[in-house]
């Protein structure tokens, strides 16, 4: 797979700007100016971006409470999100998703969804509307180990498989399933393997390498939109913040954290990598976290800025016929 | 044009006929759909008729209900079948945390055109997991639409209003109704709008307001009424949301006396809801209190002896209308 210049720029920077978006919530949750659950994915970039840079506009991801990467990796913009963190007028929901609940319909976003496994059905309906509608259209669904213990994604694997649908089940095992190691909870081995009991392929990749990433989803997009059914992919990738902001993280220790965060930070490789083969100077890397940082600072104040919601607008948006 | 009789059941494959011609986004998804055209040959002639549109799925309520949401989101305009509506409870995930509130969570983006079309009831001896009307789980979660017709006419027009709507409609048809025959239009364009009660019988005496097969029953008591002089008017609601206050305020402005019958057990039943309306706004009209009839609080049994005991006879609505009036 050849991928330019350009493009690899271009995955290295949505990497940042998912890092510093994260960080930058993290720091404003802690100022309480974030009401209610924040689950970061800070160490899951390549995960996410690699896998998302493989689709077309008009396709389709479905995300879930660990959404904010995906939804960002799908083109969504940074200030309506932290508008909508903050529970305000300008963010994607009108302040009524939050953190848990972003999309953007526009950008072939169907949602972070707050219920484990909640995603796969729904990405099911998707493929069969592609189907129908006889597009080329394909739909990724983003889920983590611990979803793949639920009887959901085994009856839409099966449903996808049976009916050839372009779907691709994009599982980010990240180790813990919130206080639960993948170890203990897995049966089989790994979640890719669980692909070949319904005849489809399932890889597993180098959650921390952008590029592995981005070879392994783009043959399994390809494979979607050439009609011939899904795929999984299984990133082996890493969260270093706990399940939620505040979580004491008992079920690991710093120590595992940290070996991560030295060894395989995706970022960091990334940034050595585009280095060494001359695709990017030091000097210009610096200037690219700079510049990002700056329009994320930006992006946070938009949202800091806009107007609280009425307490009467929680009566909108039920129905579209009342 | 002319008006012919016609099974519940034809009235919703012909409804559904008509309209998967006038909008191709229209399509079915279930299980054993195409060879007997349904389990309850509800969609006789149509996997023929559009072949790719009707399609058979895996024994997966759960996948079948949430691709139902997908597919509303992206362009379609599914019917869900599912089965029977007691099998709601093995998507309850997708019913209540996605379908009713996708739209809403993301700040009215997006739009779910989409029919759960769900057969209810009891007294065909299925016993308790295929006998069930649970109206009331789905009444109480705010974002759905729930239809719950009587008549065929009823549920050809509901059922294309239903279809035709972009929100997301629950559509309980009781399986004693199937076959239940009467008058419906030959004219294609007859939409019931969501939402509006339909009064069955005037009178004078007392409301009785009801859905569903319980029609049938509370039509048979207002008769046997009419007898002893006793002018019941009868309400089928139709629609229990929205939920057509207005003709109950009107009607029991006109009776000053009130009672709710449904299939459903009475407790936590709908007719509870309807019951604390009434007496929130009419208290000072009503000269008695509202009572419930319903099932009584127990599965359904099987043995046809219990299950006739268990679900709302005539000889029980006549009592109810009896404890309302004697408290006059």
């Amino acid at each position: 797979m050849n991928i330019s210049n350009e493009e690899k720029i271009a995955l290295f920077k949505k990497m940042i700007e998912i890092r510093l978006f994260e960080e930058k919530t993290e720091t404003l949750y802690h100022e309480e100016l974030v009401p209610g659950f924040v689950h970061l994915s800070i160490g899951q970039e390549a995960s996410t971006v690699g896998s998302c840079s493989a689709l077309q506009p008009d396709d389709y991801i479905i995300s879930t409470h660990r959404g904010h990467a995906h939804i960002l990796a799908k083109g969504a913009e940074p200030k309506y999100m932290f508008a909508e963190l903050f529970g305000r007028t300008t963010g994607y929901c009108k302040g009524k998703g939050g953190s848990m609940h972003i999309a953007d319909f526009s950008k072939g976003i169907l949602g972070a969804n707050g219920v484990v496994g909640g995603g796969f059905p729904i990405m099911v309906g998707a493929g069969f509307s592609f189907k129908l509608r006889k597009t080329k259209q394909v739909g990724m669904v983003f889920f983590g180990d611990g979803a793949s213990n639920r009887g959901t994604f085994h009856e839409a694997v099966n449903m996808a498989a049976v009916f050839d649908l372009p779907i691709v089940f994009v599982c980010e095992n990240n180790m813990y399933a919130s206080t639960s190691p993948a170890e203990k909870m897995v049966s089989g081995g790994s979640i890719a393997g669980r692909a070949h009991a319904y005849g489809i392929p399932g890889y597993i990749t180098d959650g921390s390498n952008v590029l592995d990433v981005r070879a392994a989803v783009q043959e399994a997009v390809d494979r979607a939109r050439e009609g011939k059914g899904p795929t999984i992919v299984e990133t082996e990738t890493y969260r270093y913040k706990g399940h939620f902001e505040g979580d004491k993280q008992k079920y690991r220790t710093q120590d595992e954290i940290h070996t991560y965060r030295m060894n395989r930070d995706p970022i960091d490789r990334f940034q050595t990598q585009l280095i060494e083969e001359e695709i990017l100077t030091e000097e210009a890397a610096t200037a690219i976290w700079d510049e990002i940082r700056a329009s994320i600072e930006a992006d946070a104040q938009y949202g800091l800025d806009s107007p609280l919601p009425e307490p009467e607008d929680a009566l909108n948006d039920l129905f579209v016929n009342p | 044009m002319g008006v012919r009789d016609l099974s519940c059941s034809l009235a919703m494959a012909e409804a559904l006929g008509e309209e998967m011609e006038r909008d191709e986004t229209i399509f079915v998804l279930g299980e054993d759909l195409v060879a007997h055209g349904g389990i309850f040959g509800q969609f006789r002639g149509l996997p023929k008729r559009f072949p790719d549109r009707i399609i058979d799925t895996p024994i997966s309520e759960t996948s079948i209900v949430g691709a139902g949401v997908g597919a509303a989101l992206t362009g379609m305009r599914p019917l869900i079948d599912m089965h029977f509506a007691d099998f709601i409870t093995t998507a309850m995930d997708e019913i209540v945390n996605q379908m009713a509130k996708i739209r809403y969570m993301f700040g009215g983006q997006a739009k779910l055109p989409l029919v759960l079309w769900a057969p209810d009831g009891g007294g065909i001896h299925a016993a308790a997991q295929h006998s069930q009307c649970l109206e009331s789980w789905v009444v109480h979660t705010p974002g759905l639409k729930v239809v719950t017709p009587y008549e065929p006419a009823d549920v050809k027009g509901l059922l294309k209003a239903a279809l035709r709507d972009d929100d997301p409609v629950i559509f309980f048809q009781h399986k004693r109704l199937f076959n239940w025959t009467g008058p419906v239009s030959e004219e294609e364009e007859i939409l019931i709008p969501l939402g509006k009660a339909c009064v069955k019988r005037p009178g004078k005496d007392i409301t009785i307001l009801t859905y569903s097969r319980m029609t049938y029953e509370c039509l048979e008591a207002a008769r046997e009424l009419a007898k002893n002089g006793i002018e019941a008017e009868v309400i089928d609601l139709r629609t229990l949301s929205p939920l057509d206050f207005d003709l109950i305020i009107k009607s029991v402005k006109k009776t000053q006396h009130a009672m709710v019958v449904h299939e459903a057990c009475v407790t936590g039943g709908f007719g509870a809801e309807i019951a604390a309306r009434i007496s929130e706004e009419l208290f000072e009209v009503l000269k008695a209190p509202v009572v419930r009839v319903g099932a009584k609080d127990v599965p359904m049994p099987f043995s046809p002896v219990m299950e006739k005991f268990v679900l709302p006879q005539v000889e029980d609505i006549l009592a109810g209308v009896d404890k309302v009036l004697k408290r006059t």
